[in-house]
């Protein structure tokens, strides 16, 4: 299953290297990256291949938003189709 | 990003969810109940109860699921069924209250959040059974918790039922004195759909499978945002604008819906294309009116905004959806939108404008509280003059009126959740009683004979 991760937050440093840490952890491989400022605040979305994760969606879901939490970052992840039957006839 | 989305499509979906309150209003599993017929109440009651808790077993969970993977919240997971009125019809016994107990119990068991479908269909006349289901009402909606009810008394094809109208507008003053709670779970109908997924006018219609998945989206928050991005375009620009944002809601609408019905293992059956309010801030199908440039909802201007929001929404969400089905329109619930509420106390909208509105969205008079006193001949009356629209215009309308016990014009009575609250409306002085007391049918319109 693939899946979009988005994480939000102040800008600081480490961000990227902190979540892809996060999914290493748990085996999941990052697709596609990509980031951008918006004012002070900083958004990452990375495309992840769950094929190998070792732990169930649901756990993964609460583990990477309770890890967030612990350095100010709001960290998403929802399935990828959401995305794709919303934008794309 | 990915071959097929870019980050500012993924971003804008996120902002749907996190602050326009995009979400799955419901998603509603339709049961059938007709092979649970028998002559003795309890055992029937036995059957209903088994077989909702058989088939809804998963449902709830199901939707979690659903919920958590895709990051989109489903409000409300719910049940209809077979009009209890069919289902009990060969029960002895004159008081159904036992079913509607049975009702909240399994709805309790598998923890859902409403269940419909404690309904008759009495468009054209009542069967013995109708009229036993109808006499329960007050008694059945005012000792359950999560059970709603539902009354058809017209039809473009069959005229309105004179009688029904009389006998529904005694019932809702006969609830409202019990406690008036009950009524915001009684709606009225003209021309009632089968498959429709919101409550309280939900059932499980003849015509549909054994089991069903219906899913109704919602989003006026999403609407509103996009509009606001519109200040001065013209109405092709508004149009197009909530058409593109009405496809976007459907097609997770849609999503959803065929995950649950994937999930469940029960077929898929129509998503409802519905813009329903919630009480929250930024909610509210009014504010959409008036961001389209009316001071306020409720004013000259009003009905023509809403006919081009309701058509757009169709017109969107038709393309992104296999079967539509439901009420799909906008829906102007008063205790559900906070927009409305302000401008019910504003003085701007007023119960004549409201159906006016009902002429060009779906459903009708929804969630309207009135004086406390008002009569069940006035009741009565405002129902058949919803009626005769739905009638007459082949659509669905629908009453939904809350007789505010011992409160006042001005007042406020409060439902909780997403009920809300409502304003207690004025009404017309003047009595219709001898209108009502005639009785009988009036008869279908001439296109009604389009065969």
């Amino acid at each position: 299953m693939k899946a979009i991760v988005s994480v939000f937050a102040k800008d600081t440093k480490g961000i990227t290297a902190y979540v892809t840490a996060l999914l290493a952890e748990k085996e999941i491989n990052i697709l596609d990256i990509s980031q951008t400022l918006m004012q002070e605040y900083f958004a990452m979305i990375m495309l992840v291949d769950l094929a190998d994760c070792t732990v169930a969606f649901d756990v993964l879901a609460s583990h990477l938003k309770e890890k967030g939490a612990e350095r100010a970052l709001d960290i998403h992840i929802q399935r990828q189709d959401i995305f794709e039957v919303m934008h794309r006839v | 990003m990915s071959y097929l989305l870019n980050s500012s499509e993924i971003l804008q979906t996120i902002e749907m969810i996190d602050q326009q309150h995009l979400d799955v209003r419901t998603v509603t599993m339709g049961i059938n109940l007709l092979d649970c017929a028998d002559t003795g109440m309890e055992a029937c009651c036995k059957k209903v109860y088994d077989k909702i808790c058989r088939s809804a077993e998963n449902l709830v969970e199901s939707c979690c699921t659903i919920e958590r993977e895709f990051g989109i919240p489903i409000v409300n997971k719910r049940v209809s069924v077979t009009p209890i009125s069919l289902v009990a019809a060969s029960c002895l016994e004159d008081d159904y209250t036992p079913l509607a107990h049975t009702l909240d119990k399994a709805a309790a068991a598998v923890g859902i959040n409403f269940i419909g479908g404690f309904s008759a269909l009495a468009h054209k006349g009542f069967t013995k059974s109708d009229l036993r289901l109808i006499n329960s009402i007050p008694r059945a909606l005012t000792e359950t918790g999560i059970v709603c009810s539902s009354v058809n008394v017209a039809s473009t094809k069959a005229g309105i039922n004179m009688d029904a109208v009389a006998l529904m507008g005694k019932i809702i003053r006969e609830t409202a004195d019990i406690d008036p709670m009950g009524c915001a779970k009684l709606v009225v109908f003209a021309n009632a759909v089968e498959d429709n997924p919101f409550m309280a006018g939900a059932f499980h219609g003849v015509g549909e499978p054994e089991c069903v998945i219906n899913v109704g989206v919602s989003g006026p928050g999403v609407v509103a945002h996009a509009l606001k991005a519109c200040k001065g375009e013209s109405f092709d620009v508004v149009a197009e604008t909530v058409k593109r944002t009405a496809f976007k809601i459907t097609r997770m609408g849609q999503l959803v819906g065929q995950e649950a019905s994937k999930r469940l293992g029960v077929p898929f059956g129509v998503v409802d294309l519905s813009l329903a309010p919630t009480p929250a801030i930024g909610d509210s199908v009014a504010e959409i009116l008036e961001i389209m440039g009316l001071e306020k909802c409720g004013i000259h201007g009003t009905t023509a905004a809403l006919a081009l929001l309701n058509d757009a929404v169709k017109k969107g969400g038709v393309m992104a959806s296999g079967h539509v089905g439901g009420l799909s329109g906008a829906f102007i619930p008063v205790s559900e939108d906070a927009g409305m509420i302000s401008a019910v106390e504003g003085g701007t909208l007023c119960l004549d404008k409201l159906e006016a509105m009902t002429c060009v969205c779906s459903v009708g008079l929804d969630m309207i509280a009135v004086p406390g006193d008002t009569s069940a001949d006035t009741i009565s009356a405002i129902i058949a003059d919803e009626a005769a629209i739905g009638v007459v215009n082949n659509k669905t309308t629908a009453v939904r009126l809350i007789p505010a016990t011992g409160k006042k014009v001005g007042e406020r009575i409060d439902f909780g959740g997403l009920l809300g609250s409502a304003p207690v409306m004025p009404i017309h002085e003047g009595s219709a009683a001898e209108f009502i007391a005639r009785g009988g049918r009036i008869p279908a319109p001439l296109h009604s004979l389009r065969n």
